[in-house]
């Protein structure tokens, strides 16, 4: 705190001298915090000694960065609508859409993934979390990452590395942060109790090491001084932006996928209450999943400065990838086989199912996208975009909420949620918006791809690029309105799980049993 | 869950398979295969992706990379499109680059290709400021009307795009500067006024009133650019104060303003940036959207 406080005073440029400013509130309210509290709240103590403190909390701030980074996300769609509404230099869009797409991966997606992670590997190892209090370290400096990056966001700091915007001593801070939660992580197993290593922790690994080293190598920067929020990539020119694909493509690997499948492993069959389909499966496909991903990256540079060899590898490794990926999905719906039945009873379970259904989708998707002459049409349009959100919200959401339904009601104690029936309703709330969502950009998307590319007989463009946005004005609106279907499932979830915590239980008509559901005979 | 009488392992009794005998937290798992159609499909990726990179370029080698028994390149396949374009176009394009502007004006076919050509440069660089259906807006000049600041000849038309108004850079820019009549105090509040409401008048604007004071104020001051009676002059660019046409805004508070302390815009001078054909073709195709005269 005082070091930050220092920094402020030393800073060299007005945007890092606010930025300490903040570091020292936070840290300062943070020590007066630490030392009110008489000691760690221990809430339902675990049999086995698990430490749930930081899963409880995580499952709060889960739903949490989640309305926030849906409400975000709102804003944006609305800001492209309407563009009256950039209000500014603080709140344009070229602020606000690194806040939503950092606040959903980052802040909604890591606390999910660090907060399932810990309660799935100590479940799984039969262990308690290795490192004592370093559990706690490793959740609220995540947290304060997120604090850091978001406020840097808005006054104007960013490195313009897309999802990795954050300036070096935000990274450096990262960086101590995800070391310290590859050794709770790795030391947890390393003292299991189990003799072999369930598959939803090798996902988990695998997302932890390689987010490290990613994260690491794209952003090994100079600062400008050791006083400003000023820094300059190692890398320049073409070397720049694959080292920028190779770690923003394999974000969405090993942050968005690998990560979630390990979630998926373990509360899919929990909830389902069935054995994984296949472990012959779970070994062939994570193996060949995180060897493939990692060269995908350059499909994103097509027909750039990029040299035609590496474009090739890029779209052929994912093609590659197709199989790899939907191995997940084969394991996930397998799984039901003999629990069908539940979902039309359970829509906790209705929800995992369209999360792997829309992972099968999306992960069919984005191999097609890749193809050269597919994404000569696809690149920088929106469909895009709505790829990206058939993942996110489809995927990574749908998993994530019906994760935080599990786990809720066992971190406090609880015999049920509030109420299944707003469950329900989150589901389909959140089913419409994402569906709304993906089919207007995919006109959107193709519509304007369509429009930059028309030329006459003559060879000429026909349409100027204003004209291709205007056109897409009708699209805008409709997608905003899918976004703010998906906030008000999360804004339905928010409230179930605050009744839940709160120990209420929502008298209404139970869901129907299977006996109820039965045709007449 | 029973027992499998040969191997010893466990079978889940609903399906009927054999599990690895693992278990964690209650999460057992099944000892299916791997689906034939998955492994399959697999399979048919990976050889389709080694196949694709025998044609194209690939593999990476000590000091260049396998280029593929098509010997494809995206940048050859880039210029030979191109070239084609360019091939078929040949015949009109080098006409269009010797004859001056007003000979493709004149010939039909010329007159076609340009204008389509200079439709294509205009929504690329001028409809940020003209708009995309080059109506213009407060400061920038509708160019489908007939009023021209400074004329609406193909000539004038071509020298503007090519010089720009008031460009920094160019010395042959379209130029001149309205004194800040009011700014400056060259004329006093009263006189403004009268002159102001006397504009006003020539269009027919609300609150305009002819007075033989405003014709005066007018004809020392304003008649040399305006020209008499406020018809324009574009030679000099002195904007016609008679039709209902208004760079900024046509009100009798919107002229005051321009008198008191006058706005100045500019444009660049496109002869930097652009060649000379498509500059030419940019004047056929603005002559042609209604007003050329």
């Amino acid at each position: 705190m005082v070091g930050a406080f220092i920094m402020s005073a030393l800073a060299v440029d007005d945007a890092f001298r606010i930025h300490m400013g903040i570091l020292t509130l936070i840290l300062g309210i943070g020590v007066v915090v630490a030392m009110r509290l008489p000691a760690p709240v221990e809430g339902v103590a675990h049999s086995a000694g698990y430490m749930d403190g930081p899963v409880r909390v995580g499952s709060i701030l889960t739903v949490f960065w989640g309305i926030i980074g849906f409400t975000v996300g709102l804003v944006a769609a609305l800001q492209l609508a309407f563009p009256e509404l950039n209000f500014g230099p603080w709140l344009n869009f070229g602020r606000i859409r690194p806040l939503h797409t950092s606040a959903v991966i980052f802040a909604f997606g890591g606390t999910a993934l660090i907060t399932t992670s810990f309660y799935v590997v100590q479940r799984t190892t039969r262990a308690r979390l290795f490192g004592g209090d370093l559990a706690w370290f490793v959740f609220w400096g995540y947290q304060l990452f997120i604090a850091l990056a978001a406020t840097g966001y808005l006054l104007g700091i960013t490195q313009s590395r897309e999802y990795a915007e954050p300036e070096w001593y935000v990274d450096l801070w990262l960086t101590v942060v995800w070391v310290a939660y590859l050794v709770v992580f790795l030391g947890t197993l390393l003292k299991r109790k189990e003799p072999h290593i369930y598959v939803a922790n090798w996902f988990y690994l695998a997302f932890i090491v390689t987010v490290a080293l990613l994260h690491v190598v794209n952003n090994l920067a100079v600062p400008v001084s050791f006083f400003g929020s000023r820094s300059y990539s190692l890398f320049s020119g073409v070397q720049d932006a694959l080292t920028q694909w190779w770690y923003g493509h394999n974000a969405v690997g090993f942050f968005l996928t690998a990560g979630f499948l390990g979630m998926m492993y373990y509360f899919l069959p929990k909830q389902a209450e069935r054995p994984v389909y296949s472990y012959r499966l779970s070994i062939i496909h994570f193996w060949a999943l995180i060897f493939l991903y990692i060269w995908a990256g350059p499909h994103h540079l097509h027909y750039t400065a990029l040299p035609d060899w590496a474009q090739t590898l890029g779209m052929v490794f994912s093609i590659m990838l197709w199989m790899p990926s939907w191995g997940g999905m084969i394991n996930g719906l397998m799984t039901l086989r003999g629990a069908w039945d539940k979902m039309r009873t359970d829509p906790i379970i209705r929800m995992m199912v369209i999360a792997v259904a829309f992972y099968g989708m999306s992960t069919f998707e984005g191999p097609v996208m890749s193809i050269k002459s597919v994404n000569a049409l696809s690149h920088y349009t929106d469909w895009t975009i709505g790829h990206v959100h058939s993942g996110a919200l489809g995927w990574v959401g749908m998993i994530s909420f019906g994760a935080i339904y599990f786990l809720v009601p066992r971190l406090w104690g609880r015999e049920r949620l509030y109420s299944l029936r707003m469950v329900n309703w989150h589901f389909w709330l959140a089913t419409l918006g994402i569906v709304v969502y993906a089919a207007v950009m995919w006109v959107s998307g193709i519509m304007q791809g369509l429009m930059w590319r028309e030329y006459d007989s003559q060879g000429f463009l026909v349409y100027s690029f204003a004209e291709s946005v205007a056109a897409m004005h009708p699209y805008y609106v409709m997608r905003a309105a899918g976004g703010l279907l998906y906030l008000a499932g999360g804004l339905v979830m928010a409230f179930n799980i605050a009744m839940t915590i709160a120990g209420r239980v929502r008298t209404e008509r139970p869901m129907p049993t299977p006996a109820q559901l039965q045709p007449a005979e | 869950m029973s027992t499998n009488k040969n191997t010893g392992k466990p079978v889940d009794d609903l399906s009927g398979v054999e599990t690895t005998g693992h278990e964690w937290d209650g999460i057992k798992e099944l000892n299916n295969p791997l689906p034939r159609w998955w492994l399959w499909t697999f399979y048919g990726c990976i050889v389709w992706a080694l196949v694709y990179t025998i044609f194209f370029p690939a593999w990476p080698m000590l000091s260049s990379a396998t280029t593929g028994v098509l010997g494809y390149s995206s940048r050859a396949d880039l210029t030979k499109t191109m070239s084609e374009v360019q091939v078929g176009n040949q015949a009109v394009v080098s006409k269009i680059a010797e004859l001056p502007v007003a000979d493709i004006l004149a010939d039909p076919e010329l007159n076609r290709f340009a204008s389509a050509a200079g439709e294509s440069a205009f929504k690329v660089n001028c409809t940020q400021c003209h708009g995309t259906g080059a109506a213009g807006g407060p400061g920038y000049p509708n160019l489908n009307d007939d009023s021209w600041i400074w004329g609406g000849t193909i000539d004038a038309i071509y020298t503007t795009i090519a010089h720009g108004v008031r460009s920094p850079t160019d010395p042959d820019t379209r130029y001149n500067i309205m004194p800040n009549f009011g700014a400056d105090e060259l004329l006093d509040a009263a006189s403004i006024n009268t002159l102001a409401e006397y504009v006003a008048s020539l269009s027919g604007l609300e609150g305009g009133v002819n007075t033989p004071e405003g014709a005066q104020l007018f004809s020392d001051n304003c008649a040399a650019c305006h020209g008499e009676g406020g018809i324009g002059v574009t030679d000099v660019g002195g904007p016609n104060l008679t039709d209902a046409l208004w760079l900024y805004e046509g009100s009798l508070a919107s002229i005051k303003s321009q008198i008191e302390k006058p706005r100045h815009g500019v444009m660049q001078a496109w002869s930097e940036k652009l060649d000379d054909s498509t500059i030419k073709e940019l004047a056929v195709y603005v002559h042609g959207l209604g007003g050329g005269e």
